[in-house]
């Protein structure tokens, strides 16, 4: 039997490689424009993509390893907050999981949390996040709210060397348990609307969240109902062992970047041995693994384009790229589809072109193929997943009580 | 020349006035309710759409209050769906000064104004208190003096972090390279007791330049602020009289700081209640403030106001004959109701004594007094006259029910104010907020 995965798409700025803005086919001038996302999501929603992922960060230069980065001129500079175009986007889409990237160290968990509770209420259950942990000195000074954090990324590249970046997990952690509480904090049926008694609600049904934390507290409930998916689906990229398991601990979903296969299976015994640690069985850990795409209608073509972009900017990436036909792309998932992810997150090299390859070639070759999982019309984005609807914590209580 | 009306679509809140009761009363929270308020105000041509904030459920004697609506969406979030499916309305949400930071909530305003093509508002507010603050990082942090200095700054902050980017500064010029023009985004420094900000902005200049500022304290501090800041005051005086003191004593102040009588306006909060005759409507309206404030809500206030279990009382009773409970406060969420009590107390005895009111009758006096009761024709009039005779530039209008709340207003009132020649027959395509209101995009003043 074939192994079936999961397609999601990454979406920033003109795409993923730093010169694609200056392709033919990009619209640079439109990056901060609604015409802009709603095309690219609609484009991937219509394709049947489980979910698209928004960049953001809270910089001007965006989350990058360029020294330069403060100064240059010649890359993509201004986006907008990926929570908000979310948000925008839900009622322009139907079936897509909506998941924009968020910072933990600076926004307030309570706003985070609230905002994904009505991104889910707006999409109608297709509300995820993907979060990071860390800040960097800019974002520090452009908040001006607190000095601790990060310097930059460890000389070593790991991130348990440097005691600030693991405290940046330790409170990227404590915001995602926020989020999850807060999700929580309503029972399902709290709002009663009982005339006879003049009651709105069940008081006994909402909770407050009571959380206290290293970082932050949060003493209420939330202020937003109960969402269509109880909680919202929490992703997180993950490169390393503090980072496995963080996703292991919070998240349904932990996007990784597999050399190749072969790695790919290795990184899954890894995350899985977190997994075992740390959660139930009931609540399983989707893995996807990343690839930068760069998709023509010749391999020759495909190398001919990523040589133009590469003399122009050269990329430096933590995912593995992958350059030619949409057949050439089709075979690396297939490949990682039998190592056993259980989807492939492409982050498209220019956007829209790109995308649009992946929406109208390498989609289709894959359905022939049988290697994608078909829309089978779940309700929400976790069930479509496989993953269970999270009962609230406190509802839970009650039946042991 | 006639001056035109202004009118801004209250989204129902979590006061007793919207009532939950009533068969015809649809969810809060599900975002159909939202897209058909939304498309009803557009249909409407209202200015602009407004929604307040949530930032803790009430309680009442140390329990959430369970008699009004509760839960709401966060306000960004729903701005930004709703910008999805309008085309033209503004959107405009209450957001605090004192649990955001600007450099996060300016990116966001801007956001907004992008995905809406310059619809975009900020109803600034200033809460500071503890119980509010118990869900955020600094809690309780910022005495209640300084929260209108925090405002300002915080508003002025915002402003050059919207203008920082040239209007002109995306190139993005394939050939030579360039994305960014040469000194295409300002550095913004400030630093002060409250703020210590060295920030480069990343949001690109927004098509309104800069979103919709509303403001809607009524102190001293508050109509400095709005004088400074706002381009809309969202006020309270709704009585005739009273409003043109108001309008006279606001708009007075503009001149001192450069700015025109129309580059503020002012929006009060008006309820309305329709009948075919004045006698109908009457009638309605008691049936209204009968449903909005029902006997367990009238005893609630009270106990709000004195601080004590009133639950023996008689709602259809007179006023208790008992002094307030000076003690930690037992109602939290609510909008000061227990503030100076006793000088309240006793202007609450002189109404209650003089029009001989139960205490039933006296909350619904102070709470379901609907502004505007009449034929539709009746009430057309009297906006226009508040307008024509510079008393308001407009209204806030409210419904008592969600989300079909001003279903009616849209029906039936509006086709006579355009009849009378002083409301929009149709949008100005592509108009922003402030285009649609008739406030200048003046150029920020750095």
């Amino acid at each position: 039997m074939t192994e079936k995965v999961h397609i999601a798409v990454a979406l920033d700025g003109a795409g993923w490689h730093p010169a694609a803005w200056r392709e033919p086919t990009a619209r640079p001038t439109e990056l901060t424009t609604p015409g802009y996302w709603r095309d690219l999501v609609r484009a991937a929603d219509d394709a049947g993509l489980v979910l698209a992922t928004i960049e953001d960060a809270l910089t001007l230069e965006g989350r990058t390893t360029e020294s330069d980065a403060g100064i240059r001129r010649d890359r993509v500079r201004g986006r907008l907050d990926a929570l908000l175009v979310a948000s925008f986007l839900a009622p322009l889409t139907r079936r897509i999981g909506l998941v924009p990237t968020l910072t933990t160290t600076h926004p307030e968990p309570f706003h985070l949390a609230t905002g994904l509770q009505t991104l889910d209420h707006a999409s109608l259950g297709r509300a995820g996040a993907r979060i990071v942990a860390g800040s960097s000195p800019q974002e520090r000074a452009n908040f001006g709210r607190r000095s601790d954090g990060p310097a930059g990324f460890p000389a070593s590249g790991g991130v348990e060397d440097d005691p600030a970046w693991e405290a940046a997990f330790r409170e990227a952690g404590e915001v995602v348990e926020a989020i999850r509480v807060l999700a929580d904090s309503w029972e399902d049926d709290a709002i009663i609307r009982d005339v006879e008694s003049g009651r709105f609600l069940d008081r006994e049904r909402v909770h407050n969240a009571d959380f206290e934390g290293e970082f932050f507290s949060i003493t209420g409930a939330s202020i937003v109902p109960r969402s269509p998916q109880g909680q919202p689906l929490i992703t997180a990229l993950a490169h390393q062992s503090i980072p496995y398991r963080f996703a292991a601990e919070h998240a349904d979903v932990v996007f990784i970047t597999p050399r190749d296969a072969e790695d790919a299976a290795a990184i899954i015994v890894e995350v899985a041995r977190a997994a075992a640690e740390v959660r139930e069985e009931s609540e399983p850990l989707r893995v996807f693994a990343d690839l930068l795409v760069l998709i023509e209608d010749t391999t020759q073509q495909a190398h001919a384009t990523w040589n133009r972009l590469e003399e122009r900017a050269q990329i430096s990436t933590d995912a593995r790229v992958v350059i030619g036909t949409a057949e050439t792309v089709a075979d690396e998932i297939r490949a990682l589809a039998a190592a056993g992810v259980d989807g492939i997150r492409l982050r498209p090299a220019r956007l829209p072109a790109d995308l649009v390859a992946i929406t109208e070639q390498l989609v289709p070759l894959l359905e022939a193929a049988g290697v994608l999982h078909q829309d089978d019309g779940a309700p929400t984005l976790r069930q479509r997943l496989g993953l269970p609807r999270r009962v609230s914590r406190f509802a839970a209580q009650e039946v042991f009580a | 020349m006639s001056r035109r009306i202004h009118l801004a679509a209250h989204f129902p809140g979590v006061n007793n006035t919207t009532v939950w009761t009533d068969p015809t009363a649809g969810s809060q929270i599900d975002f159909s309710s939202f897209e058909y308020f939304a498309r009803n105000a557009e249909r409407g041509l209202f200015d602009y759409l407004f929604l307040a904030e949530g930032l803790r459920l009430r309680e009442h004697r140390g329990r959430i209050h369970d008699l009004d609506v509760l839960g709401r969406p966060n306000t960004l979030a729903i701005l930004a769906a709703l910008a999805g499916v309008t085309e033209n309305i503004g959107l405009v949400g209450t957001l605090s000064t004192t649990f955001n930071e600007p450099y996060e909530l300016a990116r966001q305003l801007a956001t907004l104004d992008h995905l809406s093509n310059g619809r975009a508002g900020w109803n600034a507010v200033t809460s500071s208190d503890a119980f509010h603050g118990a869900n955020f990082r600094r809690g309780g942090f910022l005495d209640h003096g300084d929260r209108y200095r925090r405002a300002a700054e915080f508003a002025e902050l915002s402003k050059r972090l919207w203008s920082s980017w040239r209007e002109d500064a995306i190139i993005a010029d394939a050939e030579t390279g360039e994305f960014l023009r040469r000194d295409a985004v300002e550095q913004v420094v400030h630093t002060s007791d409250l703020f210590d900000i060295d920030a480069r902005f990343d949001v690109p200049r927004s098509p309104q330049n800069r979103p919709l500022i509303v403001q809607a304290g009524d102190s001293a501090d508050g109509r400095d602020f709005a004088t400074a800041h706002a381009d809309v005051i969202f006020s309270l005086h709704t009585e005739f009289e009273d409003a043109q003191d108001f309008y006279r004593d606001v708009k007075g102040r503009l001149a001192a700081v450069g700015r025109q009588e129309d580059d503020l306006k002012i929006l009060p909060a008006a309820s309305f209640v329709l009948g075919d005759t004045l006698e109908e409507a009457r009638e309605r309206s008691r049936e209204i403030a009968l449903a909005q404030v029902r006997p367990e809500t009238a005893i609630t206030y009270l106990e709000q106001v004195w601080n004590r279990d009133f639950s023996g009382y008689d709602p259809d009773g007179p006023l208790p004959d008992v002094d307030p409970d000076t003690g930690p406060e037992s109602a939290q969420g609510f909008a000061n109701r227990h503030a100076a009590v006793r000088s309240r107390i006793a202007k609450l005895r002189e109404v209650a004594e003089t029009e001989k009111l139960s205490i039933r009758d006296l909350i619904i006096r102070l709470t379901a007094n609907h502004t505007f009761v009449g034929t539709p024709g009746q009430v057309a009039a009297d906006i226009d006259r508040y307008v024509q005779e510079r008393a308001t530039d407009g209204f806030t209008v409210v419904g008592h029910l969600t989300p079909h709340g001003l279903d009616e207003f849209t029906d039936r009132v509006i086709p006579l104010l355009q009849e009378r020649g002083t409301y929009r027959e149709s949008y100005e395509e592509g108009a922003t907020l402030r285009e649609t209101l008739g406030v200048a995009g003046e150029p920020v003043a750095v």
